[in-house]
């Protein structure tokens, strides 16, 4: 089938804005987004530049706008696709493009580090044994461990949009994967860094990230445990 | 721009990573890598880390240590071997109380789970009871890798732990036997980064892109395997490369050997369990190299499943297992079924067919990680390599599944100890001449390229070349003629022509970069399996069908002579306890 691509250009060694570029060729129904841009690439246009590794949704590089939704560009086939009009591909939005499809992420992971995104605890423990958990605890964890960095939650947030300081649901997702961790002792500190005006409370339950996550996270579900948890904590 | 670091590692996937935690504060470290730390290739491993921790049932080391020797088909170094599965359970249990979360046991410890190739006796009292499967591969559903990778960046970032990422690595330089430092292309820039460094890590992981169908990432296409070649050093042991037998059809996406440790069975078209055939004691569970021969050998019997592009695939059927086994145990890996070629393994078979996945070979070291100049054991001061692209050799001629994990975290965490005591006397080496000159000259040399060869066309036809002629089953007349067609793509590749001349993200400029770096993996995997006269592990000859110990059981080093021609020395395979037998299961 023929299909077209109108994706998003901007090189900054030439443009002062980024311009829509068509590009038409035979695809077929199995063949990823992902797939897509390859053959633009390597058969149309080498300097189309964009970001990808793993192919198969687990590394979290190709987040992009495809038909105006966030998804993985390796995780969405053309048949899940509306191909009738042009497949309209853009980077995600809220963040500075640098070329083409490739944005600036440093705000983003910069976010992500502002929760502590890794265990803290204190106690003594021994090297020949682990911590006991029970497999109801650690599955707690799961579904937020398995975010991928991608950034499709975040750039979907209306919250986002309008206010650049929101610290945003990919980094809160963190801070539970951490205050809900039974072996973590700093859910207090993580919880007071993100109980700030831009903090937790600038999710206002808009349900985006959910539709956007491309691992099928219930994100706002995890950010309701830990508003449960600011407002039922001691003060 | 020039930097001066103690330590440079390139590579943040588990073996840099780890190496990284292990370097003391008061070293200077950065960790250097062509894409974002959690989105290296490690993320990607799905089923298991092992150790013998004994969690679910009666485990030992050594029966952890034997399986890993025969599953190498005696040409792993036992010493090393000894070292890595003796290390396993504190291992495991250190990346527990780093935060990695895992799945649990009734008591709360981490639950274990069967793979291919790991056994003990049935009956411990009897040494001549045979080998049944056991519980040792610690797992988080299946997503092993991707918590592992995150956990391990996460103690990074708590450590302060300086990163350049989207980094591409040019050079080595290395001068009197010295490694003195190493230069990367900023991609965002372009821009010429000189590290100068007392100690350097490789930790740049495989180069399964060498090949058409490969469960690897874009990104796995060798580059620091490649650079170490070109610098006059030795790649060890090139010959054996894994095949997984499980990749989806015609993707090769990984199916985790979880799938048949939770009970997955593998069909032909006869809905005949084949392996039964090949492997009767372990059956579906045997290791990696006789389930993909097994497979190809059935789909050559005619007994494969004709696919709609004309192609043959194996069935693996999870339907038996039931939803909640699936949906608990195997999610990712049954999500991949559905979402790529739509089909439901709760009801229908999964259609796999083999896919390139590991480097057993690659930069030879001792197990401390330093890196060897020759065959004989004279070292490359201030040089050191772990993970994939490492050889050291615990893997011989096939890895067992859940062995690679274990492997990062082992070694890279001896490496960063060994760099650590390096350190206390080491200094910084000046450099003879400019040691961005080599980098200049590469990247202006590409740009300049306007011929009319495709970097995309070149590297397909390498790939499916080295499928069919230096694949699963292999042939001196199909080496032969690949030698020649690897020696056309390079010509090829003289008179390749680039379309992106920017400065900013030149992608076209990386790929045929990564495009040289394979040329000249395929061309070393490729000289070493035409010159391995018989089959051991993951290297079938069809012309040599047996393991000729007396004459093979040692070690391959290929090196590039002044006149760039390849040239193959040996070294000893290193025994302590294990006999070589006959690798039956």
């Amino acid at each position: 089938m023929q299909v077209t691509f109108r994706i998003l250009r901007f090189n900054p060694e030439v443009d002062k804005e980024p311009h829509f570029e068509d590009y038409r060729f035979e695809g077929h129904e199995n063949m990823t987004v992902l797939d897509c841009l390859h053959k633009i690439k390597w058969e149309h246009d080498g300097s189309l530049a964009f970001r990808r590794s793993c192919a198969h949704g687990v590394c979290g590089s190709d987040g992009l706008r495809i038909n105006g939704r966030n998804h993985l560009a390796c995780s969405t086939l053309l048949k899940d696709i509306n191909t009738k009009k042009p497949v309209v591909i853009e980077p995600l939005p809220a963040m500075p493009i640098i070329k083409d499809l490739i944005l600036d992420m440093t705000d983003f992971y910069e976010k992500y580090k502002a929760v502590k995104p890794y265990l803290i605890n204190n106690t003594p423990v021994t090297e020949d044994s682990e911590r006991l958990q029970s497999n109801a605890d650690a599955e707690k964890l799961f579904e937020s461990a398995k975010c991928i960095l991608c950034a499709c939650c975040t750039t979907s947030c209306p919250s986002t949009w309008t206010n650049n300081n929101y610290i945003g649901p990919a980094a809160l997702l963190k801070a539970y994967r951490f205050v809900f961790d039974t072996r973590d002792e700093a859910a207090d500190e993580r919880l007071d860094i993100i109980d700030t005006p831009d903090g937790i409370w600038r999710c206002h339950t808009v349900f985006n990230c959910i539709e956007a996550c491309p691992k099928e996270i219930n994100i706002t579900w995890h950010i309701s445990q830990l508003k449960k948890e600011l407002s039922t904590r001691e003060l | 721009m020039i930097h001066k670091f103690d330590v440079v590692i390139v590579g943040a996937g588990g073996a840099g990573l780890r190496a990284a935690v292990e370097i003391p504060k008061g070293s200077s470290c950065a960790v250097i890598s062509k894409v974002f730390p959690t989105r290296s290739h490690t993320g990607t491993a799905q089923g298991g880390v092992c150790a013998a921790l004994s969690n679910e049932e009666e485990d030992s080391w050594l029966d952890h240590a034997f399986d890993t020797v025969k599953g190498s088909d005696y040409l792993g170094d036992q010493d090393a071997i000894e070292i890595m599965c003796q290390d396993a359970p504190r291992a495991i249990i250190e990346l527990e109380h780093m935060g990695m979360p895992f799945s649990r046991t009734k008591e709360g410890k981490i639950a274990q789970r069967k793979f291919g190739g790991h056994t003990k006796l049935e009956n411990p009292k009897d040494p001549n009871s045979k080998r049944i499967p056991v519980n040792r591969a610690c797992y988080s559903a299946d997503r092993t890798g991707h918590v592992m990778l995150q956990t391990l960046y996460e103690n990074c970032i708590k450590n302060n732990v300086k990163f350049y990422s989207e980094y591409f690595l040019t050079d080595l330089i290395i001068e009197d036997g010295i490694c003195k430092g190493l230069t990367a292309i900023d991609m965002a820039t372009s821009e010429i980064h000189t590290f100068q460094a007392k100690a350097i890590m490789f930790a740049t992981g495989g180069y399964g892109r060498a090949f058409r169908i490969t469960s690897n990432a874009h990104v796995g296409t060798g580059d620091g395997c490649s650079l170490v070649y070109n610098a006059g050093l030795p790649l060890e042991d090139m010959e054996f490369y894994q095949f997984h037998p499980t990749g989806l059809w015609r993707l090769g996406i990984l199916v985790s050997e979880a799938a048949r440790g939770e009970g997955g069975i593998l069909r032909n078209n006869n809905n005949e369990p084949f392996m039964e055939v090949y492997a009767p004691t372990v059956k579906d569970l045997a290791p990696r190299d006789m389930v993909s021969r097994a497979i190809i050998s059935e789909i050559r019997a005619g007994r494969g499943i004709l696919g709609s592009d004309g192609t043959y695939y194996i069935n693996l059927d999870l339907t038996h297992l039931g939803k909640k086994v699936i949906d608990e145990k195997i999610p990712e890996i049954t999500g991949f079924a559905r979402t790529y070629l739509g089909v439901e393994p709760t009801k229908e078979s999964v259609p796999i067919q083999p896919t390139a996945h590991y480097a057993m070979g690659g930069i030879p070291t001792n197990y401390d990680t330093e890196v060897f100049a020759d065959s004989n054991g004279t070292k490359v001061q201030g040089f050191y390599a772990a993970g994939e692209c490492a050889c050291v050799s615990v893997h011989g001629a096939n890895r067992l599944g859940t062995n690679s994990l274990l492997d990062i975290v082992v070694f890279g965490r001896r490496g960063g100890k060994k760099i650590s005591q390096f350190l206390e006397t080491a200094e910084y080496h000046d450099f003879k001449t400019d040691p961005a000159e080599k980098t200049r000259a590469l990247m202006s040399g590409l740009l300049a390229k306007n011929g009319n060869e495709k970097i995309s066309e070149i590297r397909k036809d390498l790939q499916q070349s080295m499928m069919d002629k230096c694949g699963i089953f292999r042939n001196e007349k199909d080496l032969a003629e690949n030698k020649e067609l690897i020696k056309q793509y390079k010509e090829r590749y003289q008179n390749i022509g680039l379309q992106d001349k920017s400065k900013v993200f030149n992608t076209d400029l990386i790929e045929a970069i990564e495009l040289g770096n394979l040329l000249n993996i395929a061309g070393s995997i490729n000289e070493c399996a035409l010159n391995r006269q018989e089959s051991r592990g993951a290297h079938t000859r069809e012309d040599f069908p047996k393991r000729d110990d007396s004459n093979w059981m040692k070690h391959s080093f290929i090196t590039k002579n002044d006149s760039g021609d390849p040239k193959i020395s040996y070294k000893t395979v290193i025994k302590t306890r294990f006999e070589p037998m006959e690798r039956k299961y």
